[in-house]
């Protein structure tokens, strides 16, 4: 390894330190004044190299020449702001005071819908774009070639950087800009014209988005999947870099830059497990990022129960043992479909359900829950695909996987409150998710792993239903049964009022730990269940949307009550198993409800609830 | 007998002076009060002996004991209760459960998955929120109750340890008047009925002077006088600094000027 390979690497990890930092620096400045983490932002960097490709290419047949190419490229971006600026207005505009959660989910909406928009408009495959014109022969450096475009891109993050320093301490709207970042209220209260500001701010950080995406183009082709690509990592500079803070993001790329130039030289397979332990290092000793600041304690909570537990009526009781006979006696009608579809609601009833303790009892807001599904999944594959263990010793294998995975990541996760805790759990999940998508030799990539069938006398449909059902409503009574123990309260109590539990002597981060570690491994036993259900497990188990899925299983159950997620769970799996066949657009359906929910319960069911009965109330009067 | 020493606790904020160099002692079943203008340092000192602050430099002794850097929950074991200038309490759980809660970590139990929480030291927590006057309360849900009744509930938990050292960051703040002698009246007749140690910050000087046994002026982060209610009353320094800082006496010079 000659000095001259080590440069050229150097210089590779800058031109992709500035294409983070260009992605990254627009989210940031967004979260900064909006107090919004954008999920869409990776979609609006997709919707830049999407419009960067088709447009430039007719823009070079119009008059081929550099000034064409960078017109295209600053034209792309502009249009990306300009659906940043619809985006504020349509959605984030209703969406600034709801739990971080709500806004979570809802801009995981617009994700879907893009997604589905992209597939429409430029078809499912990926679209090259055009080399820079003058830039298309590499550069000899110590010897070596080095493509001259990433030269340009090395200097395009400084830039950047410069323009917005320029902008945000040289401007009006910069000045505000940064005053909003530090104390939006303030700045509120001073008259100034905040609906006005936040679209500003919103175009601003769709533009950057834009940019990357648009820069990206001549380097790496436009595909459908870098929406959640981009959106992992970026979220890993801003919460290394701090949230808010441009320089932090600055920081945090070329650190990340320089980590996966040369970590790819050592672990060729598994650089993202570098940036993680880059991340986790970081949060250990400064928890809000590199220059970030200590966040304010979040006021609204998702899933502030107003009431009191309290045991079940004797009607609730009622309705409990008829939904145990009910599902006892389903295969009475005989059908084997049916059959099926229900084991899968069971198995992701119980996902949601470990889901719910953590979010609901815990107050953790889990962005990322699928990984110990996932994790479950394949600890109950690989014993069984590599080792020859039987399905019987496989599959309590499944949740001792699970939570050992969430022992470690939850370490890390527990010292973390609020947006930061939501961003560490996905980019924990997304972690592992390209782990099982690059380690091909133990995970089968993405083909994933096939042949995982249950024991023989397991593999009817009707006796794995059964087998399903034990186990699910054990531990889904199990739980409930913690919800109420000492443990429970305990939880609840930090999740209350920290401060308070703090003061009377308990460890709050301990607790919260275990509650990690209990919910990952009942998702774990969920995963190894299901993955004896389909007999094969792929990456996608570990993704985004299985994630947002059990968030949404929340959703619609209701966050306020015990067993909501049961029934939130059954009526979206069984939605998505009649709708999703009819339709291409299933995503963009499951998008538009998700951000329907939203904005129709902005305070969660329960509030939607209050509101109307105090609506009630008052005409009565 | 000498319950809580503090000595030469000193914090800066960036270029702020919080606290330097205070120091002071409280005694067995003694009520200290620290008061002093707004960004004196009384929230700071306090937080420093609660464990929620670290000092820059300093120590906090309990018992003879050192326990300066010990975290609140670590202090909470040793006998020290506090509350809160806006009242901390559990909102999804009824009164008593609020108590219940607390006794569930005296008693190590928290990590318990078995037993029904709402069964555990139910008798005990009824037993105390009988003297803060809210046991006839006990199962209403804590987000329903009125703000001076949720400060008797924190007052409750702070008690539930049967704590040596009760700190209390204004107990009175945000309360009607009548609300905030009757607080004062009961926590201060707990304490010396039981001999628990108080510390206490409080703008309400009627309050104050009514209950406290020895008073702490601190002004800039620094203690500008001590002693007993009458001898802070007396002290020139305390009026000027602090006292006659009010609106009342600019208004008496105001009046005075000739016209």
């Amino acid at each position: 390894m000659d000095l001259s390979f080590l440069v050229v690497q150097f210089l590779s990890g800058l031109a992709s330190a500035s294409s983070l930092f260009i992605i990254s620096s627009g989210l940031t400045i967004v979260f900064g004044v909006t107090r919004i983490v954008n999920f869409a932002h990776g979609s609006l960097y997709m919707l830049g190299a999407y419009f960067a490709a088709t447009l430039i290419p007719r823009l070079l047949d119009l008059s081929y020449g550099a000034p064409s190419f960078w017109a295209g490229v600053i034209l792309s971006a502009l249009a990306v702001g300009v659906l940043g600026v619809v985006m504020e207005v349509l959605l984030l505009r209703r969406i600034y005071r709801a739990p971080e959660l709500f806004q979570l989910l809802a801009t995981f909406g617009v994700v879907l819908v893009v997604q589905d928009v992209v597939l429409q408009a430029f078809g499912p495959q990926d679209i090259l774009g055009p080399r820079a014109p003058g830039l298309r022969a590499p550069v000899e450096i110590m010897g070596r070639r080095f493509p001259s475009y990433e030269l340009v891109l090395i200097a395009a993050g400084p830039v950047v950087l410069g323009l917005l320093w320029l902008l945000l301490h040289k401007t009006r709207f910069g000045v505000l800009v940064r005053a909003a970042t530090q104390d939006r209220e303030m700045v509120g209260a001073l008259g100034v014209n905040q609906a006005l500001l936040f679209t500003g701010t919103l175009f601003l950080g769709a533009f950057l988005a834009g940019l990357g995406g648009a820069l990206q183009i001549p380097k790496a082709p436009a595909t459908a999947r870098m929406d959640l690509d981009i959106i992992a990592e970026t979220f890993v500079v801003t919460v290394i870099g701090g949230m808010g803070s441009i320089p932090g993001a600055f920081l945090a790329s070329l650190l990340i830059g320089q980590l996966q130039a040369f970590g790819i030289l050592i672990f060729p397979k598994i650089t993202l497990v570098l940036v993680f332990l880059l991340m986790a290092l970081v949060l250990v000793v400064r928890p809000y990022g590199l220059l970030g600041r200590p966040e304010a304690p979040a006021g609204a909570h998702a899933a502030a129960f107003g009431t009191p537990l309290r045991p079940w009526s004797s009607t609730e009781k009622g309705i409990a043992l008829v939904v145990l006979a009910a599902l006892l006696a389903l295969p009475l009608l005989g059908d084997v479909y049916l059959i099926k579809v229900a084991t899968e609601i069971l198995i992701f009833g119980l996902f949601a359900f470990s889901l719910h303790f953590l979010i609901g009892t815990g107050g953790l807001v889990s962005f990322g829950h699928a990984a110990y599904f996932g994790l479950g999944a394949y600890g109950a594959a690989l014993a069984l695909k590599h080792f020859g263990v039987p399905m019987e010793l496989a599959l309590p294998l499944a949740p001792i996987a699970a939570a050992l995975g969430a022992t470690l990541f939850g370490f890390f996760i527990v010292r973390l409150s609020g947006i930061y805790l939501a961003m560490l759990t996905l980019a924990a999940a997304q972690i592992l998710y390209a782990v099982a998508f690059q380690w091909v030799e133990v995970t089968g990539g993405d083909n994933g792993l096939v042949g995982v069938w249950p024991a023989p006398w397991a593999s009817t449909r009707l006796v794995y239903y059964y087998f399903t059902l034990a186990f699910a409503a054990a531990a889904v009574l199990g739980l409930r049964h913690v919800i109420y123990a000492p443990f429970g309260y305990t939880l609840r109590a930090a999740r209350d009022s920290e401060l308070r539990a703090d003061a009377v002597g308990i460890d709050v981060r301990r607790h919260r730990w275990l509650a990690f570690i209990l919910a990952g491994a009942v998702a774990g036993l969920a995963g190894g269940l299901y993955v004896f259900l389909k007999g094969s497990i792929d990456p996608s188990a570990l993704s985004i949307p299985v994630s947002v899925d059990a968030l949404t299983m929340l959703l619609l159950g209701g966050l306020q009550t015990v067993m909501g997620p049961l029934v939130g769970a059954a009526v979206l799996h069984s939605l998505k198993d009649q709708i999703m066949p009819l339709t291409e657009l299933w995503r963009m359906m499951l998008g538009l409800s998700i951000i329907a929910m939203v904005l129709l319960f902005p305070k969660g069911l329960v509030g939607a609830f209050e509101a109307a009965r105090e609506r009630f109330a008052g005409g009565g009067r | 007998m000498t319950l809580l020493a503090v000595r030469g606790l000193c914090k800066t904020f960036g270029g702020v002076v919080a606290a330097r160099d205070v120091s002071f002692e409280v005694a067995l079943g003694e009520l200290l009060a620290l008061i002093g203008p707004n960004g004196a340092g009384k929230t700071t000192t306090f937080n420093m002996v609660g464990g929620q602050l670290a000092p820059d430099a300093g120590a906090v002794v309990l018992h003879s004991q050192e326990i300066t850097d010990l975290a609140p929950r670590e202090k909470f074991r040793r006998g020290i209760g506090r509350t809160f200038q806006i009242a901390q309490t559990f909102l999804s759980m009824t009164v008593a459960e609020n108590v219940q809660m607390a006794l569930i970590s005296c008693a190590g139990e928290t990590r318990a998955m078995a037993s029904d929480a709402r069964r555990l030291h139910r008798e005990e927590a009824l037993e105390i929120l009988a003297p803060v006057g809210m046991a006839h309360a006990a199962d209403r849900p804590c987000s329903t109750l009125a703000y001076g009744d949720v400060k008797r509930v924190e007052l409750a938990i702070a008690l539930a340890s049967r704590p040596k050292l009760l700190l209390m960051d204004e107990p009175t703040a945000g309360m009607a008047p009548r609300e905030r002698a009757a607080l004062m009246e009961l926590a201060a007749s707990i304490a010396r009925e039981r001999r628990i140690g108080v510390l206490f910050t409080e703008h309400d000087m009627s309050a104050v002077f009514a209950h406290a046994d020895r008073i702490l002026v601190l002004v800039r982060g620094e203690i500008v006088a001590a002693g007993s209610p009458d001898e802070v009353r007396a002290n020139p320094r305390v009026k000027e600094v602090y006292l006659g800082e009010t609106g009342v006496a600019a208004a008496e010079r105001a009046r005075r000027a000739p016209p």
